[in-house]
């Protein structure tokens, strides 16, 4: 008898919805984890596997046990006696310092502050963008969404051939022929045999003769039988049935605008593209069908690809209303407002040429805002000015006129940004889900 | 001579076949063991991280604890601190072992002699299991306990019963019978009870409670009075296993958190012999790895290579550390009960005087196998170590003993391996081997259940031990969630 059995190919993950409960239960500590360890990390980090490290409150599991440190006296057996003899006296290692002596560790030591493990960018994600969502996304053009799936509707007498459900059509067809008692092929054969065995014999008798004759004429009923009622008649077939079914989506295009003229110093551009790498990250996420424009600009505007926008460098100088300009060309040839939900995201350091900050008003009062969903600000500070512009109203050019843009608009937001840590917490702000839509 | 079972260092299923008939016949004609039919499976690094996730069993309902278990391992054996297991093994019928794919073939018939014949004759045979656990049922009912589990989820929601396992899980070690047999109910009756449980709480499901204001419980259900599992109608205090205390008396617990209640606590029950009989366990399964694999290599059935290679893993195995060394921690089970058996082979077969004056009943006897079949049938870590613990293992281990009062700034060296310490060294770390000591002694006092409904838990303290501060709390804090009312726990130094 072989004893062994293989269970390498078995299903994998089979701890897996511990995990999930795991990860569910240690939301709370995970989330905070997840911000500070995403906000130490590069740019191109953001959305890989890491490490977390989590404080063990939420996932404490404590037990009953004893504390001989804090009262009480007991005797301990231990290997490795070299220079002791009864009456000497050791010094305790003091808390926290006995780790050689491994089992008072274990025995005295919490051992369970921090709890540290791998989560996957997938798991990292999900975390983060929790009950975020693009604002007033609205479902326009259902009639024009390509997308449709298709769905089971049960079981019907016409289809494709490919379609064939075939245990539903032998089954009718075995119940026909037991109905009207089509001969099986073994109530022939026993015909068969019986009629050659007679023959074999010689029709000798009357009685014989009659029955070959008998014989006969059933062997040839039988064989009419078989041939009109079919082993599986057209009206056995059944097919599996499908319906078309349109899928809602919105279609949405979000507009990436970036300042990325010398004025803005290395700090502000990472600043910068890390928000903009969350957001990129998010809309992948979220919605499968947003198209993501990027646009940088410095005294002229271009569009870009995810790759240059992240990881290409320029310079020169400053006219923001440059970046407006292209994304209302890029808009006006490829999304038509009636169809599309349209956000934009612009990034900047508050900085442009005097007097482009009243005309990029102007563009985004009379012609962007109307078109746009949600439109986000973001400028990009230094420390020093934060505290200088601690009051909202108090700021550059560009901010003190995007302002009024703000007081006319909802769904116009301005947000500053001066260091990493402020990324998340503005993001949230900005994608927060609103209650009512 | 016999030529080699294998030569090469992958393995194979037909040298896993052939290695295992080897083996078996030595275990079984040579060392006469008794085992249950054994099932070997073979497991990749991930399943076994997967096993150990799950208390090292073949399946097991979901929590989030052993989630937490799974990353932390993942973690170490990723980051390389830690290797995986060569095998797990289980104590059931058939006895299941799960081998690591990695292993090399001489690993692999390591494994083969130390679980499915070591572990799993210690199993079979050992009091403890024979009369605690119930191996035939062991895979029956944790399919039972996932399902149900499972079903209480949806059926509930996630978060009442993990609010339910948490606590339960929180009173773990003070979920068993110590001294008492816990009953042990037919299948049929098991069932019968399960189908009147569920009836019950169909009945008891009630419309029109579903219309009152949030919080409002129905009522809870009486306790189950069952005649075999209740010991007198009157509540027996003081009751040593707090969760079968709670699951029949708790106030406001509804049927089927009693039910969870009751699967952790059968949990807790089986693997109570195992925390008893570490020492035991391990050393018996090394002993019998370490006798069948130099049997084989004596009848030329392994090469010297594959021997070595053995060995190498059967000292790192068997390695004791100092207790200053900085890999120290604690005694090695396996260091000590294999040292221990291999001194009962010793000291049958070449006693020195003094192991006749210490071990007279065997000492020279010869039949060092029967010896030890017995040790391992009827004694457990603290009752072997106070029985067969040789002076001379003493002086191998240098063992020494030391006296901690809490106040005092020192240890204080009490006994040392020689003529005036061996005795008391012997008994001081038997004792540290009585789980019954080790864990604190914690029971239901008192509870008054018509009145306000208070329930008394007394921890009786040795030696004036009291239970660490702050997790004494959070579990007090898990016992009030399950009982419903006011728990009280008083700490007296018990006479």
């Amino acid at each position: 008898m072989s004893h062994f059995i293989d269970r390498r190919l078995n299903p994998k993950g089979k701890s897996l919805g511990n995990r999930q409960r795991f990860l569910r239960r240690a939301r709370a500590q995970i989330r905070e984890a997840v911000q500070k360890s995403l906000k130490e990390s590069a740019v191109a980090d953001i959305g890989k596997d890491r490490k977390v490290r989590i404080s063990t409150k939420g996932t404490r599991e404590p037990r009953f046990r004893l504390d001989p440190r804090a009262g009480g006296e007991h005797d301990f057996v231990l290997p490795g006696n070299r220079e002791f003899v009864p009456g000497d006296e050791i010094k305790k290692p003091r808390a926290g310092e006995g780790k050689s002596r491994g089992k008072e560790a274990a025995d005295f030591g919490e051992g369970e502050d921090d709890f540290e493990f791998t989560m996957t960018q997938e798991e990292i994600l999900d975390i983060f963008f929790e009950d975020l969502e693009l604002p007033n996304l609205v479902r326009t053009t259902l009639k024009e969404t390509p997308s449709r799936t298709w769905r089971r509707a049960g079981i019907t007498t016409s289809g494709s051939p490919t379609q064939i459900n075939l245990l539903r059509t032998m089954r009718n067809a075995f119940g026909r022929r037991l109905v009207l008692k089509r001969p099986r092929p073994a109530d022939i054969e026993a015909l068969e045999t019986r009629l050659e065995a007679l023959e074999h014999r010689g029709a000798d008798t009357q009685e014989a003769r009659a029955e070959i004759v008998m014989l006969k004429e059933e062997l040839a009923r039988a064989l009419a039988k078989r041939k009109w009622i079919a082993f599986i008649d057209p009206v056995d077939v059944r097919f599996n049935a499908f319906t078309e079914q349109p899928i809602p989506t919105s279609q949405a295009v979000m507009f990436c605008l970036m300042d990325v003229s010398g004025s803005m110093g290395e700090r502000e551009k990472d600043l910068a593209k890390r928000f903009y790498m969350l957001l990129h990250l998010f809309l992948k996420r979220r919605y499968e069908r947003v198209d993501i424009v990027f646009i940088r600009h410095t005294h002229d505007a271009q569009e870009v690809d995810e790759q240059e926008f992240f990881y290409s460098r320029q310079s020169g100088g400053t006219i923001v209303s440059t970046a407006l300009e292209k994304m209302l060309e890029i808009q006006r040839e490829r999304y038509v407002t009636a169809d599309w939900n349209i956000y934009a995201a612009q990034a900047s350091d508050g900085y442009t040429q005097s007097g482009d900050a009243r005309h990029c008003v102007e563009i985004l009062n009379e012609q962007i805002m109307p078109l746009c969903q949600y439109y986000a600000y973001i400028e990009i500070l230094d420390e020093r000015e934060m505290e200088v512009f601690a009051n909202e109203d108090s700021g550059a050019e560009l901010w003190r006129a995007y302002r009024t843009a703000a007081s006319l608009w909802p769904n116009f937001a301005t947000k500053r940004i001066a260091k990493p840590a402020d990324i998340f917490p503005v993001f949230r702000e900005l994608f927060k889900k609103s209650e009512a839509v | 001579m016999a030529t080699p079972l294998f030569t090469e260092a992958e393995w194979n299923f037909a040298a896993l076949d052939r290695v295992y008939r080897a083996i078996e016949e030595i275990a079984l004609d040579d060392l006469k063991l008794d085992v249950y039919p054994n099932q070997i499976e073979v497991i990749s690094s991930e399943q076994m991280l997967d096993a150990y996730s799950s208390l090292g069993m073949p399946l097991m309902y979901h929590h989030w604890s052993f989630g937490k278990l799974f990353a932390r391992e993942e973690q170490l054996y990723r980051g390389g601190h830690s290797g995986l297991a060569y095998e797990i093994v289980i104590n059931s019928n058939p006895c299941i072992s799960y081998l690591l794919e990695e292993n090399s073939m001489v690993m692999q018939a390591l494994v083969i002699a130390h679980a499915a014949f070591g572990h799993n004759h210690f199993f079979k045979n050992n009091y403890l299991f024979q009369q605690w656990t119930n191996a035939e049922g062991i895979l029956d009912y944790l399919a039972f306990a996932k399902r149900y589990i499972a079903a209480c989820e949806d059926r509930h929601g996630r978060d009442d019963v993990e609010a339910v396992l948490d606590s339960a899980h929180a009173l773990m070690e003070q979920g068993v019978f110590r001294y008492r047999r816990p009953p042990k109910p037919s299948k049929e009756r098991t069932l019968e009870k399960r189908r009147r449980r569920m009836e019950y709480e169909e009945e008891s499901r009630n419309e029109l409670w579903r219309t009152l204001p949030a919080g409002v419980e129905p009522p809870a259900a009486p306790p189950t009075i069952d005649p075999e599992e209740d010991f007198g109608s009157e509540m027996k205090l003081p009751e040593e296993n707090l969760l079968y205390f709670v699951e029949k008396y708790s106030p406001v617990l509804r049927p089927w958190q009693r039910e969870l209640l009751r699967i952790v606590r059968s949990l807790a029950q089986y693997f109570y012999p195992q925390r008893q009989t570490k020492v035991m366990n391990e050393g018996c399964a090394t002993f019998v790895h370490h006798t069948i694999m130099n049997m084989l290599y004596d009848r030329g059935l392994i090469t010297e290579g594959s021997l070595l290679e053995f060995l190498h893993s059967h000292t790192s195995v068997v390695f004791q550390p100092d207790f200053d060394d900085r890999r120290f921690s604690g005694l090695n089970p396996y260091a000590l009960g294999y040292g221990m058996m291999a001194d009962i082979k010793r000291i049958c077969e070449e006693p020195t005087v003094e192991d006749r004056e210490w071990f007279p009943e065997f000492a020279g006897s010869g039949d060092w196998m029967a010896v030890l079949r017995n040790a391992w049938a009827n004694y457990r870590d603290e009752s072997f170590i106070e029985q067969f613990l040789s002076p001379k293992l003493m002086r191998d281990f240098r063992l020494f003993m030391l006296h901690d009062r809490s106040d005092a700034p020192n240890y204080r060296v009490m006994a040392i391996h020689d003529d005036q310490g061996y005795r008391r060294m012997r008994s001081a770390l038997a004792r540290q081997y009585d789980v019954g000591a080790a864990d604190a002694n914690i029971q239901i006092a008192g509870a008054n259940l018509q009145g306000d409904r208070k329930l008394h838990v007394e921890h009786k303290m040795h030696s004036g031990i009291p239970l660490h501060e702050p997790t004494r709390e959070l579990v007090c804090a898990h016992l009030e969630r399950l009982w419903g009312h006011e728990v009280v726990l008083s700490e007296t130094e018990d006479a």
